[in-house]
């Protein structure tokens, strides 16, 4: 059992790193598609990152260990959390840490550093990028956290792996209304999280509109390569999570080897279809105004925080 | 129809109720606003239906069949009418033709543009009335502990939404949407707390709020004729001279 645990971790953190940047040229080429484009291929963000791998590593004039070791803190944030989260299968090693809690806190570390890195650099748009991202952190976090609340009430535990294993015992729990309210409002924070079209455009440069473009606009080479990887993987990651919180079928609660692979291929299954979907919308939906982005979290708070209420007043199983 | 199913569709339908009077809340769009609201009155008739088949009432489905006709269907549509008086077409929703035609018609009219209280600040005051509505009718669920008393605190959130959208909003027609909010909340107490109320009462409540609408209706028509707008805030000026 413990030996399958370990290959489940390890295949998980395999799958997310060399996964996620195919992930984000399948979402760019489905865009791509849909808006008539002929698109440059799902190994696109590959060969962009071989590409920046291999130039020389180059810092601005006066950046400090903050500009330095962020690229490093958000991949290595975003692959401890990859390994901690049940996502192929809910017994291994680490499962017992995987707290939802432990998870929202390494990814906001992430971001953190990351907005550190862009006042390190002491440019207009590093600090105007850095103070963005805080703001939609700062809204962001509360609503992951009620979020997480919601769908932890019936378990009566914020460990993913044991949300996962009870959704799994009783299927009729994510279609109850505080499961159905927690998963949109997750859905909301991650596309905020993950800095997706009606909060940030990631595949703008244009200085308005831009966050998280703006907060990384010094790095290049390696450590530009490592800042799109790691934002690659946190895409994958939360897509990853709110598949396996939504439709949990698949995921392994045993320990044998063909299950494990069955529940690797089922994940990335998910991601793909969440990130299919995510993409085509994407097309259809307009960039909001950055004053109306707190608008759109207070929704998805409110709706975070009715998903709560209603696991308590109806179906009564909190009151029990 | 098994316990369980009974309770997976109560509170289905008690969700839908409580989502409706949020997005009340959220949407500036006029149009939309009597769309969701036409949601909400088919919710409310769910609830009713769910209760009468559960109790084997079948006056509660015959009154439920009545509080879907009246809310998911006549309400909104006068309402979609006032919204559409102003075009000079009938029933037509005339926000996409607001926008085409900006040079003839006021596109503030189509929306909320300005409302009293601003929509993140609303969205906050509707979690914590959720709240206050949980811990007020705590007392009331203790009492007597069922899937439907259980969800009492869906009605009365849903009052004090519509109250609150009633105070926030400026537009004659968004208020229309929030006094309608509110007397689908009491309704829904009603049937939660109660199984509803005798169906003659209901067919007297039902009618005067079809009343209080119809005159509300060629109120705001006449306004706009008066005016040229339904912002509420101008009458008050008026007022003092």
């Amino acid at each position: 059992m413990s030996g399958v645990g370990y290959v489940a971790v390890g295949a998980q953190v395999v799958v997310v790193v060399g996964g996620a940047p195919v992930l984000g040229g399948w979402m760019r080429q489905v865009r791509a598609r849909l808006e008539g484009r002929a698109g440059a291929g799902v190994g696109q963000p590959w060969r962009d990152v071989r590409k920046l791998l291999r130039k020389e590593a180059v810092t601005p004039v006066g950046t400090g260990p903050a500009f330095r070791l962020a690229p490093l803190l958000l991949v290595a944030t975003t692959a401890v959390v990859a390994a901690l989260m049940p996502l192929a299968s809910t017994r291994t090693p680490v499962s017992g840490s995987a707290d939802l809690i432990l998870v929202v806190a390494l990814l906001a570390l992430g971001t953190v550093a990351l907005a550190l890195a862009g006042l390190d650099t002491g440019t207009a748009f590093g600090g105007m990028g850095a103070s963005r991202e805080m703001t939609i952190a700062a809204l962001v976090e509360p609503t992951i956290l009620l979020a997480v609340f919601a769908v932890s009430i019936p378990v009566g535990s914020t460990n993913l792996a044991a949300i996962i294993a009870g959704t799994i015992h009783h299927p009729a729990r994510p279609a109850s209304p505080a499961g159905l309210l927690a998963v949109a409002a997750l859905a909301v924070a991650v596309l905020a999280e993950a800095g997706r079209i009606p909060v940030d455009n990631p595949a703008t440069h244009l200085e308005l509109t831009m966050v998280h473009e703006a907060m990384v606009l010094e790095y290049a080479g390696p450590d530009l390569a490592l800042v799109e990887l790691g934002s690659q993987m946190r895409l994958a990651v939360l897509l990853g999570l709110l598949g396996s919180l939504a439709a949990p079928w698949g995921t392994a609660t045993g320990g044998s080897l063909p299950l494990l692979g069955l529940a690797l291929v089922l994940l990335v299954v998910k991601t793909a279809l969440l990130g299919t979907l995510l993409a085509a919308a994407e097309v259809f939906w307009a960039k909001v105004r950055l004053f109306k982005v707190p608008e759109l979290l207070a929704g998805s708070f409110l709706l975070a925080l009715l998903a709560v209420v209603a696991s308590y007043f109806l179906t009564g199983e909190a009151v029990r | 129809m098994t316990s369980g199913a009974y309770t997976q569709l109560l509170d289905l339908a008690c969700g839908v109720l409580l989502l409706c009077a949020v997005v009340v809340l959220w949407q500036r769009e006029l149009a939309v606003l009597v769309r969701v609201l036409a949601v909400q009155g088919a919710a409310l008739a769910a609830i009713a239906a769910v209760l009468g088949v559960h109790e084997r009432r079948w006056g509660l489905l015959v009154v439920a069949a009545g509080v879907g006709v009246l809310r998911a269907g006549v309400l909104p549509y006068l309402l979609r009418r006032a919204l559409g008086a102003r075009t000079g077409g009938a029933a037509d929703p005339p926000p996409p033709a607001a926008y085409r035609s900006p040079y003839r018609e006021d596109v503030s009219e189509a929306r909320e543009t300005r409302p009293v209280v601003n929509v993140a600040a609303s969205l906050v005051t509707a979690a914590l009335l959720t709240l206050l509505a949980y811990a007020a009718a705590r007392p009331l669920v203790a009492l007597h502990p069922t899937p439907a008393t259980r969800a009492l605190p869906v009605g009365l959130a849903v009052v004090l939404v519509g109250f609150f959208v009633l105070v926030a909003r400026r537009r004659a027609i968004a208020q229309v949407v929030g006094f309608l909010t509110l007397d689908n909340g009491i309704t829904a107490t009603a049937f939660l707390a109660a199984s509803g109320v005798p169906p003659i009462v209901e067919l007297g409540v039902s009618f005067d709020v079809l009343l209080a609408v119809l005159v509300l209706h060629v109120l705001t028509t006449r306004m706009r004729a008066a005016f040229g707008g339904t912002d509420l805030d101008d009458l008050r000026e008026l007022s003092d001279r």
